[in-house]
């Protein structure tokens, strides 16, 4: 076992340093800003797009001093509300004097209204759509109400008496949690997970495969592969966090207010970090044992894209039985190896017991021990064939399937 | 001793036995090599002596163990199908490689450096492998393979793809590592390098041994021509010639007769053959090969060897 872990990081080590001098450790590094920038400028840019296109604009065609006090009004509530609360007002017309019927107020493309506010103030009619009369009814009553009274109606100030959980806040809220927790567990697994495949092919297409394997149990070489993309995974992690804090310090948005998980902060942390190890153990040893046996990086492709369907499928499955506390599908998925990480990360948010974790972290480091185990048996059960011997059934299906008896 | 034993060795590839009941045993402290044409099963037959692969049936030992992994520090090996890092340096590579049998990184590091001198490459030892010749990465490999003083070292067809001055460098390095108590095993398909290193070979075709021995017992088998020149070209002295004598006007081939060659030389001079010229020539390894192996066998191996023989 000492040899094992030895030679392991001796393979770690030189694997480490040669992705972390690689351009696409950078790449690597650089990944999961692409979609951050890209949401960010989309949802910039959509929200900009929608603010100009659909800010409705109420038309006030009221007589000149009842259209004044309701502007009044506007600006004084929005003083309370927020500026934002009511809609735009700009005075369109006066009827008695254009005698214009509200509709013609509303063809105008260049005012670009959404309502128009004729009547008075005792009696306002709002003229518009059905689903823009509804969205502005309330406000213009209530700005007629308001104007009508002329300012003495006051709001009442209310006080705030916070608690820091509720009956609400435990099922309901953690949910929000508990995805995000699971989220994040699942898009680091699969991001790193290639990357110790590509690793692999790229080492059988060195030929150097060989030579660790004369040189060092196959244990040694998974387990160092491993080690090294777990460092670099690590070292990414500690890096995208430290810009992430950074970039939130000096733009200046507030975090996002995660409700408190069940098992709390800290604990809730560590063991996010536990899971997505073990997740990334477990696919990252299946991902070896396939890369072992696929000759080529199309084979590769081929045999990865549905594994990483699965694992789609599993992390769908788990953000699923979240909503099935205690039932026999929740407990599938937490004992299912390969979905156990995301459920109990969403156990963590939900229950507070402790124990259950503990269990669920041995079953997987044993089950991601029995994969790099089976990796290296069909490994030496299925390649380094040479000569006759290799060009007698040198397909690429054989190769990866060659385990499996088949009939014929 | 022996540096490898190996009963009823099998390996199969879907039904292919590419190793067919191997029984072999090589000394402690010799140069063996392994000969066979390409496909013959050489190189399954090294890995899974090696234990990079396991066997599907037989007993194998190296070193004395059966677990041939836990013999890695002892052993060097060189593959066939050359691999190297390339964005690796030259001397990181010699360290890497003695790292992976037990040395310390710094230590193989500068062993490496040692070694690289040696052959007068000090100057490419900062030098990533890529920048190398294909030669210069091989002999870089090739010192991976050395750098941790193993006991036994394997060389999976080491001169192929080496050019004459380079062939002739490795034959210097495997005799200096034999002279040292080390135990060389080589797998080729060119004889001549087997006929000037070997003292003993094994013979391999279609996953079968056919023969493992001394490289004299393999030439033994056959026995030597004698080439024989007469001023006359009948007499009494024909009767002393063995009926299967073939002649080429004053010349006359035949094999050495059991008796040996005495009683030949005193019938021709008693005969008054008038000998001009009389030579014994003791078969090379080749013709044993084809006398063991055979000559369709034979025939693959020649094939093989245009461009890469002496």
């Amino acid at each position: 076992m000492k040899e094992i872990i030895r030679a392991a990081f001796v393979i770690a080590r030189r694997d480490f340093t040669a992705i972390i001098y690689s351009k696409a450790f950078i790449f690597f590094l650089l990944g999961p800003f692409f979609p951050v920038l890209v949401g960010f400028a989309a949802g910039n840019l959509g929200g900009q797009i929608a603010k100009e296109a659909s800010q409705p604009i109420v038309g006030i065609a009221l007589a000149k001093e009842e259209a004044g006090k309701i502007l009044s009004a506007r600006e004084s509530l929005s003083k309370t509300l927020g500026d934002r609360y009511f809609a735009r007002m700009v005075v369109v017309g006066d009827p008695a004097a254009d005698q214009k019927a509200p509709q013609s107020y509303l063809a105008k493309k260049s005012d670009n209204l959404s309502v128009v506010v004729t009547g008075t103030l005792a009696k306002p009619v709002i003229t518009g759509t059905a689903n823009a009369i509804q969205r502005e009814r309330a406000d213009i009553e209530l700005l007629a109400g308001y104007a009508q009274s002329g300012g003495t109606m006051t709001l009442p100030r209310s006080t705030p008496d916070i608690v820091v959980e509720s009956a609400n806040n435990d099922k309901t809220l953690r949910t929000v949690t508990a995805q995000g927790g699971q989220f994040l567990i699942f898009f680091l697994t699969i991001l790193l997970a290639g990357m110790v495949l590509s690793n692999l092919v790229e080492e059988k297409s060195n030929k150097i495969i060989e030579i660790l394997a004369a040189s060092i149990p196959m244990e040694s070489v998974f387990l160092g592969k491993l080690f090294a993309m777990l460092g670099m995974a690590l070292l990414g992690i500690s890096v995208w966090t430290t810009v992430g804090l950074v970039g939130f310090a000096a733009i200046g948005p507030d975090l996002p207010n995660f409700p408190m998980p069940a098992v709390g902060w800290p604990m809730f942390i560590g063991l996010c970090f536990t899971y997505f190890i073990m997740a990334y153990l477990m696919l990252g040893a299946l991902f070896l044992g396939i890369g072992a046996m696929a000759a080529t990086v199309r084979e590769v492709q081929t045999i990865s894209m549905p594994v990483t369907m699965a694992q789609l499928i599993n992390f769908f499955f788990a953000s699923y039985a979240l909503t099935k506390t205690g039932e026999p599908i929740e407990q599938f998925a937490a004992i299912f190896p390969f979905s156990s990480p995301f459920a109990m990360i969403g156990r963590a948010a939900l229950e507070p017991v402790l124990w259950h974790h503990a269990v669920a972290i041995i079953g997987q480091a044993l089950f991601a021990i029995l994969l790099l185990r089976l990796g290296v048996y069909l490994f030496k059960k299925n390649v380094m064939k040479s000569g006759s011997a290799g060009r007698a059934k040198d397909d690429g299906a054989r190769r990866l399937f060659g385990f499996i008896k088949m009939p014929g | 001793m022996y540096a490898i034993e190996a009963k009823g060795l099998v390996k199969q590839f879907d039904g292919f036995h590419a190793v067919d009941g191997v029984d072999l045993k090589i000394p402690e402290g010799s140069i063996f090599g392994i000969l066979g044409p390409n496909g013959a099963g050489k190189t399954t037959m090294l890995r899974t002596l090696l234990g990079i692969i396991d066997p599907d049936a037989g007993t194998r030992s190296l070193l004395g163990s059966d677990r041939p992994i836990t013999q890695s520090r002892n052993v060097g090996y060189l593959p066939e199908e050359r691999g190297l890092y390339q964005s690796m340096r030259a001397v990181d590579t010699i360290a890497f490689m003695g790292a992976l049998r037990g040395l310390s990184l710094k230590e193989g590091a500068k062993k490496g450096r040692a070694l690289l001198e040696e052959a007068g490459l000090g100057y490419a030892a900062e030098h990533q492998i890529r920048q190398l010749s294909k030669g210069m990465a091989q002999t870089v490999q090739l010192m991976g393979t050395i750098v941790h003083d193993p006991k036994l070292i394997v060389l999976d067809e080491p001169f192929s793809g080496l050019d004459a001055l380079n062939q002739a460098k490795l034959e210097k390095m495997i005799r200096a590592q034999a002279a040292k108590g080390v135990t060389v095993i080589f797998s080729t398909h060119v004889i001549a390098h087997a006929e000037r290193l070997c003292e003993r070979i094994a013979i391999i075709a279609k996953g079968k041994i056919s023969f493992d021995g001394l490289v004299s017992e393999a030439r033994d088998r056959l026995r030597p021509q004698v080439h024989l020149e007469t001023e006359t070209l009948d007499g009494p002295w024909r009767s002393a010639l063995p009926l299967e004598t073939k002649s080429e006007g004053h010349w006359w081939h035949f094999t050495l007769p059991e008796t040996g060659v005495e009683p030949l030389l005193t019938a021709l001079v008693e005969g008054k053959a008038g000998v001009k010229s009389l030579s014994i020539e003791r078969p090379g390894l080749h013709d044993a090969f084809v006398a063991i192996a055979g000559e369709a066998v034979a025939a693959e191996m020649d094939d093989a060897d245009v461009g890469e023989a002496k």
